[in-house]
């Protein structure tokens, strides 16, 4: 018959809709605006609406979410900032855009090299988020961030991140990634139990 | 080699075997490209040419002209070459005995500037006339150039940091060819463009055909893609697809790359499959390496492939119902289920597009806690159900048969003959799934059936993609019983792979069709030839066929029922 699969259609759009209200109604004031609601509408048996209300409500980044990438400080006992950064450069060479600028710090007295970044910059507009410069890292000191709210007025001005702005603690990295920052640190303090005991065997 | 004739004994005075350590295939003369050719078509079954790509060896006086050929009962490549020299380069055409060559001599001529001597209409194709030079040739150089190779010494360790786009400023970073004025110029291209239409021979009554511009803005065309069709009244009697509006050189930027570099890039490329893309590249770069990955990481990497797969196909349906008018109401159905499969990439790389998952000799990472749990609600339950509901709501619908039926129609001789890929060419009658004709990876293994349909309209596609998905499903169900555990990429993970000189050509059926990576390798850090077998792109040279004696509001369904993403067609 002409005309029955406009209706049948219909009625599917329709039964969507009539969800979406009867599960505000089953759910109440939890469904919007709370984690359990997001939740609720980001699972597979979902019923009526899936959306969310950008920005009053934000969807949780999985640990694994890649945005731009931050440098990890660990904070010494009197407030140091000790970048793990060595400045060896694997970081900038494995950069498929080529956005990362380092130069490496000197010894005020000596002027000799040291491990250390003087200058770490990123180009954040031409960021890729590959997240290459993590994963090739042999410090941990490089890591991708989940802040992707990042809009600027002035992208001129704004959008190459200099150290400073890349700096974050250890303690921020381990809240947005606990898994791999307990696994990288579980690895950290092996290899550090295994060095002495190493040299002490050679004495 | 012993599936393949033996060229150098059929033709011993025009070919020869091409015996350079890492390379394959035959090297033929020039001059009698055509005849050899022919015979393979006509005599040897390889009716199929996937492939035509050159690799220049600057600073030799040599190019090479590279032709992949298939016969389309299954089987793995014949590759022929033919060299010619940089300057004055030039080589027969095969478009008259493979149509399916056309797009692809043209983009040659374009990027590299191979003649093709007897083509129809070669002229650019990616870029316009007003550009200077071929930019794949190695000593061509962009005016905003900066170093041969990545990485850049110039980024690190000395120097103040500056922005990349002040060496790249605006209105500065163009040069023209010699004696070309921007300001005086007068689009030649499109008055080649419309010459080349075909003229019809005036039957009695006089009529002008009337010549309608579609995009390149134009919500049909899923993003800046242009269709020029001749009409007469509202038949189509000719079209010429006009593309490159989002070109970027992508092939220039993957040789400046070195070879890991390049896995984010390819992401780009169709940027609704990246899963696909990746395995692709991985595939040809492990060729040339000679390495294999881990047992969990070929399931893992068919994990990824195929939940892709259902996603873009079911993503393909949709925005078929949005060219057919029913606005985004269908779509969004699709993107829901597109979501929660998005979902799991996001957790398991990181990103929901730009997954750049894969690794040579593996994959980056295993699959976080809860994912598998996830995957399998998904696979077991929930997909099933929802592609079932699709099915009962479009398949009979009255306006989609009405609209999809009988229209659009590639036969299967012609699908062969025009290259077409993927979907496109199982749906016109060819059963011809890289998966099953030249398995890769660990298919070999799984129980699934190569899905066909025969009438090759538009309705047969869109039914062709549904039966996929349900296939997808199927090895899937066999992933998830079978998934072993253990490493997930073999040795350390390294930023800087050696990788032995040598070709390899790595491909995979992409949702899009067959996806290929031609990789050469000159032992160094970067690749020397890296080139793109671009489904979506190549499929478009069947378009004017299924297009011709339809309606124009039916071109807008025709190419819908293609689905070409734009980051793929123009590279």
């Amino acid at each position: 018959m002409n005309g029955w699969g406009i209706v049948r259609g219909m009625w599917v759009t329709f039964r969507h809709f009539a969800d979406t209200y009867l599960e505000d109604i089953r759910r109440g004031r939890r469904r919007y605006r709370t984690a359990e609601g997001i939740e609720q509408r980001r699972r597979s048996d979902v019923r009526g609406i899936v959306t969310v209300q950008y920005p009053e409500e934000k969807l949780p980044v999985p640990e694994e979410f890649r945005y731009l990438p931050f440098l990890v400080y660990d904070e010494g006992p009197n407030g140091e900032q000790n970048l793990r950064c060595t400045a060896c450069g694997i970081c900038a060479k494995a950069c498929p855009p080529q956005c990362i600028w380092i130069v490496r710090g000197s010894d005020p007295v000596t002027g000799k090299p040291i491990t250390a970044p003087a200058e770490f910059s990123i180009d954040i507009d031409i960021c890729m988020n590959c997240g290459f410069c993590a994963e090739y890292c042999p410090f941990d000191a490089i890591k991708m961030d989940h802040d992707y709210e990042i809009a600027s007025v002035n992208r001129t001005q704004q959008h190459i991140f200099n150290k400073q702005r890349l700096m974050r603690p250890a303690s921020y990295y381990a809240s947005i990634r606990p898994t791999n920052a307990a696994r990288e640190e579980a690895a950290r303090s092996a290899k550090a139990s295994k060095k002495p005991a190493a040299e002490g065997s050679t004495n | 080699m012993s599936e393949h004739p033996l060229l150098d004994q059929q033709f011993p005075e025009w070919v020869q075997a091409d015996a350079r350590p890492g390379y394959g295939g035959w090297l033929v003369q020039a001059a009698h490209l055509n005849d050899v050719a022919r015979w393979l078509r006509d005599q040897a079954g390889y009716d199929y040419l996937s492939s035509v790509t050159a690799v220049d060896y600057f600073p030799e006086d040599r190019m090479e002209v590279v032709y992949h050929l298939y016969r389309s009962t299954g089987g793995s490549a014949l590759v022929l070459k033919v060299v010619t020299g940089r300057e004055q380069a030039q080589v027969p055409s095969l478009t008259p005995l493979y149509p399916g060559a056309e797009f692809q001599e043209r983009e040659v001529w374009d990027l590299l500037g191979v003649r093709f001597v007897g083509h129809p209409d070669l002229r650019r194709i990616l870029l316009w006339e007003g550009f200077a030079g071929h930019p794949l040739r190695k000593d061509w150089r962009e005016p905003f150039f900066e170093e041969e190779v990545k990485p850049f010494k110039s980024r690190w360790p000395e120097g103040h940091v500056r922005r990349a786009e002040d060496g790249n400023p605006y209105g500065d970073n163009l040069q023209y060819p010699p004696d070309f004025d921007p300001d005086s110029w007068q689009p030649q291209g499109e008055d080649a463009l419309y010459a080349k239409f075909q003229r019809r021979a005036d039957e009695g009554i006089h009529t002008d055909t009337m010549i309608v511009n579609l995009g390149p803005q134009h919500p049909s065309t899923h993003g800046v893609f242009r269709m020029v069709v001749q009409l007469e009244g509202e038949t189509i009697v000719d079209l010429k697809p006009v593309m490159g509006y989002l070109h970027r050189n992508h092939e220039k930027i993957g040789e400046r790359n070195t070879f890991l570099q390049n896995m984010p890039f390819t992401d780009r490329l169709d940027y609704t499959t990246s899963m696909a893309n990746n395995f692709g590249y991985a595939l040809a770069v492990e060729k040339l390496m000679g390495i294999q990955p881990p047992e969990r990481a070929e399931y893992l990497r068919v994990m990824m492939a195929e939940l892709t797969r259902i996603m873009t196909h079911l993503f393909s349906i949709g925005f078929l119902l949005n060219d057919l008018g029913a606005f985004f109401t269908p779509s969004l159905y699709a993107i829901q289920e597109r979501e929660l499969i998005l979902d799991i990439f996001e957790a398991v790389s990181g990103s929901r597009m730009m997954c750049n998952y894969f690794r040579f000799g593996g994959v980056v990472r295993d699959l976080p806690e809860g994912v598998l749990e996830k995957v399998k609600e998904l696979v077991l339950e929930r997909l099933p159900r929802k592609i079932d509901e699709m099915d009962a709501y479009l398949t009979k619908n009255e306006i989609v048969r009405g609209r999809c039926e009988g229209v659009g129609v590639l036969t299967d001789a012609q699908a062969i003959a025009l290259s077409a890929s993927g979907p496109v060419l199982r749906a016109s009658g060819v059963p011809y799934d890289v998966r099953r004709a030249d398995p890769y990876s660990i298919y070999e293994r799984f129980d699934f059936d190569v899905a066909v349909r025969y009438h090759g309209d538009i309705y047969d596609r869109y039914l062709l993609r549904l039966d996929e998905a349900r296939q997808s499903l199927r090895i899937l169900q066999q992933v998830l019983r079978d998934l072993p555990e253990g490493p997930v990429m073999n040795g350390k993970p390294q930023h800087l792979v050696r990788v032995p000189a040598g070709e390899a050509y790595g491909r995979v059926e992409s949702p899009k069709g067959e996806l290929g990576f031609y990789v050469v390798s000159n032992g160094k850090p970067n690749p020397l030839r890296y080139h793109v077998r671009a489904p979506s792109f190549i499929n478009l040279t069947s378009l004017a066929t299924m297009a011709r004696g339809e309606k124009i509001a039916d071109v807008v369904a025709v190419l819908g029922s293609i689905d070409i993403v734009l980051g793929e067609v123009d590279r």
